[in-house]
C-alpha cells in the first residue's frame, strides 16, 4: 500500500546517461527546458520530443515511464489546451457557434503547449530516473556552491535534503507498523466521515512524531560522535568529475538548442 | 477444540510486480484452546506474515483462516471482531503508545470494542495488575515511564481486550535480563490463570523450551515442524540443518551421549538434565 509509493524513482543502470556527472545532468536539463520555451513552432517542439525520446532510449528507461509520470498532470494539460483553443484569436476562423470561435492558431498553440508540457515532464523525469537522490543533492550542492559567498547555507540545505530523502522509506515503514499495531487494537481507519477519519489519525500521528523526534535526536548525536561540523573543510570520498560523456552530452544539447533556433527561423512561428 | 485453523494459507506480497515475493505458502495449522505455542524461525521465514494473518491484518492471497470454526474473511465488514478475539502485541509495542495517560492508552482497545465506561475501567485495572504495573503509574503520561514499564503498558493495552488468543512478537526484544524475566513470567502466569491460548514468537530456544508447550518452526515460508517441545527438539539435527540452534542444554546432553554416556540426547531443560546426570552418577557409584 504505502510501500508502492516510490520517491526519487531512481532506475539503477549503467547507461552513459547514468554515468554522467549529476551537475552536468542538472545544468543540461535546465538548458533543455529553456530550449523548449524558445521553440515557437510545432516542428521545433517536435524536435524536442524526438530528442527526449532518444535520451530515454540511450538510458534504457522504458518509454511507458513517460506515460506513468504524465498521469497526474493530465488535467493541467487538458486545461491549458482547452483555454488556448478558445482564447487565441488569430489566424483563419475554423468554427463558429454562438459565442465560441475557434481559430487555426488556437489549435496550433494548444498542441504546442501540450507537447511542451509533456516534454518538460519527460525531460525532468529522465533526470530523476537516471540519477540517485543522493548524487542529485550532491550535484545541487556543488552547483549552488558559489552562493556560499553571499552566506547561503548551501551545504546545510543539501545535507537536510539528503537526510530527508534517506528517511522517507524508513518513515513509511514505521507508519505501516504503527497503523497495523493500532488496527490490531481495533482502530477503525477505513470508515466514518471526515471528522472521524481525522480523529482516527491521532493514534498514528502521535507515535510517528515521537519516533521521528527520537530518530532525529539519535541521528544528531551519531553525527556529532563522528565529528560532523558542517561543510567547512569537509572533503569528499567520491569527488565529482566531468568526463568525456559529459562533454559529448553538452555538445549534443548545444546542437539541439541551435536546431530549435534554426527551426524557429526556417518555419513560420506562432505566438 | 481448535480455536485457530488455517487451510492452505498463502500470502504473496506485491503480486504481479517485479518485487513479487511469497511470504508464506500453503500453511495448514490447527491450534487448540489453551495451548502455549512458541514460534521460531529465521528473519524472513514468514513468522510475522503468519501472525498478522491470524488476527486479520493481512488478507490471505489464497486459503482460509477459521477462528472458532468461523471463516474470518467471509464478511469483510466484520473483520474487526476477529481482531478483538485474537490480540496481537507487535515487536517494540511501546512505540505505539499515544495517549495522555497510561489509563487512556490501555483503554483504547476496549473503547474501540464499544464497551461501557464501567467495564472499561474494570478491564484497565485488571490488565494493569496482570502486567504488574504499580497503581500510581495509571494516571501518569506513558512517555514518563521507563522502557520496560512502557512495554508492559503496551501489552496491557492488548490484554484489556481480553482476547481468546494472545499473540506476542518477540515481547522481550531489547530488554535487560531482569525485564525479560518479568515479561516472560507474567505471560506464563497469564496463560496459567486465564487458560488463554498464547502464540509467542521468540529467537531464544532456551526461553521456548522453558515456557512453551508446543513449538512451531517456520522455514522458507513453510511450516518446518510443529509438535510438542520434546518432539521438535528431539529431531535436533534437522533443526540445526536449517540453521537454527537448539537449547544449550540439549546440545550438552547430546555431546555426552555421543561420548558414550547413557544419557537421553533429547533433554531440553536444565531440570531434566540434572536428574538424568544424577541418575547416571548414582549408577556409576552403585
Amino acid at each position: 500500500m504505502l510501500k508502492d509509493i516510490t520517491i526519487g524513482q531512481y532506475f539503477p543502470g549503467t547507461s552513459p546517461m547514468h554515468k554522467m556527472d549529476p551537475r552536468m545532468k542538472i545544468s543540461l536539463t535546465f538548458l533543455y527546458i529553456i530550449a523548449l520555451f524558445l521553440a515557437k513552432n510545432i516542428a521545433a517542439v517536435g524536435f524536442g520530443a524526438v530528442f527526449v525520446i532518444v535520451c530515454y532510449w540511450i538510458s534504457k528507461i522504458p518509454l511507458n515511464m513517460i506515460i506513468k509520470s504524465l498521469k497526474p498532470i493530465v488535467p493541467i494539460i487538458i486545461f491549458t489546451s482547452v483555454l488556448n483553443v478558445f482564447f487565441v484569436e488569430s489566424g483563419e476562423l475554423l468554427f463558429e457557434w454562438k459565442f465560441i470561435h475557434i481559430y487555426r492558431d488556437g489549435i496550433i498553440v494548444s498542441i504546442l503547449m501540450s507537447m511542451r508540457i509533456i516534454c518538460l515532464i519527460a525531460g525532468t523525469g529522465l533526470l530523476t530516473y537516471t540519477t540517485s537522490p543522493i548524487s542529485l543533492t550532491d550535484g545541487i550542492e556543488r552547483l549552488l556552491g558559489p552562493l556560499k559567498k553571499i552566506k547561503v547555507p548551501v551545504h546545510e540545505i543539501a545535507m537536510m535534503m539528503t537526510i530527508a530523502l534517506r528517511f522517507i522509506p524508513t518513515l513509511i515503514e514505521e507508519t505501516e507498523k504503527i497503523m497495523s499495531a493500532q488496527k490490531a487494537r481495533g482502530a477503525d481507519l477505513e470508515s466514518g466521515g471526515i471528522v472521524d477519519r481525522a480523529k482516527a489519525l491521532i493514534p498514528i500521528l502521535i507515535p510517528l512524531f515521537i519516533s521521528s523526534f527520537r530518530r532525529a535526536d539519535e541521528l544528531a548525536l551519531a553525527m556529532e560522535c563522528r565529528c560532523y561540523r558542517g561543510g567547512e573543510g569537509r572533503t569528499r570520498m567520491k569527488v565529482l568529475k566531468y568526463t568525456f560523456v559529459d562533454f559529448v552530452a553538452l555538445g549534443l544539447v548545444v546542437v539541439f538548442t541551435a536546431g530549435i533556433m534554426g527551426l524557429n527561423f526556417a518555419l513560420p512561428t506562432v505566438m | 477444540m481448535s480455536v485457530i485453523k488455517t487451510e492452505g494459507l498463502t500470502h504473496v506480497y506485491s503480486m504481479g510486480t517485479p518485487f513479487q515475493k511469497t511470504a508464506i505458502e500453503n500453511i495448514n495449522l490447527e491450534i487448540n484452546e489453551g495451548e502455549f505455542i512458541g514460534l521460531i524461525g529465521h528473519t524472513g521465514s514468514g513468522k510475522s506474515t503468519l501472525i498478522q494473518h491470524l488476527n486479520g491484518l493481512l488478507e490471505p492471497t489464497e486459503g482460509k483462516i477459521y477462528i472458532d470454526n468461523e471463516d474470518m474473511w467471509a464478511d469483510k465488514s466484520k473483520i474487526r471482531d476477529f481482531r478483538f478475539k485474537v490480540g496481537l502485541v507487535f515487536q517494540y509495542p511501546e512505540y505505539q503508545l499515544f495517549e495522555e495517560t497510561v489509563y487512556k492508552d490501555i483503554a483504547f482497545g476496549p473503547k474501540n470494542m464499544g464497551l461501557d465506561e464501567k467495564e472499561i475501567e474494570k478491564r484497565v485495572f485488571e490488565s494493569a495488575i496482570s502486567v504488574g504495573l504499580a497503581p500510581e503509574l495509571i494516571e501518569k503520561s506513558p512517555f514518563e515511564l521507563s522502557g520496560g514499564q512502557k512495554r508492559r503498558v503496551a501489552i496491557a493495552g492488548v490484554l484489556a481486550m481480553e482476547p481468546r488468543v494472545l499473540i506476542l512478537d518477540e515481547p522481550t526484544a531489547g530488554l535487560d535480563p531482569y525485564g525479560r524475566e518479568v515479561i516472560l513470567n507474567l505471560i506464563k502466569k497469564y496463560h496459567e490463570e486465564k487458560n488463554k491460548t498464547i502464540i509467542w514468537v521468540s529467537h531464544s530456544m532456551e526461553d521456548i523450551a522453558r515456557f512453551a508447550e508446543k513449538v512451531l518452526v517456520m522455514n522458507e515460508s513453510k511450516i518446518f515442524s510443529f509438535g510438542t517441545v520434546e518432539e521438535v527438539f528431539r529431531n535436533n539435527k534437522e533443526i540445526e540443518n536449517i540453521g537454527l540452534s537448539i537449547p544449550q542444554i540439549t546440545k550438552i546432553s547430546r555431546s555426552l551421549s555421543e561420548k558414550g554416556l547413557e544419557i537421553d540426547s533429547g533433554i531440553f531443560n536444565v531440570e531434566a538434565a540434572r536428574d538424568s546426570i544424577l541418575k547416571l552418577l548414582k549408577k556409576k557409584e552403585g
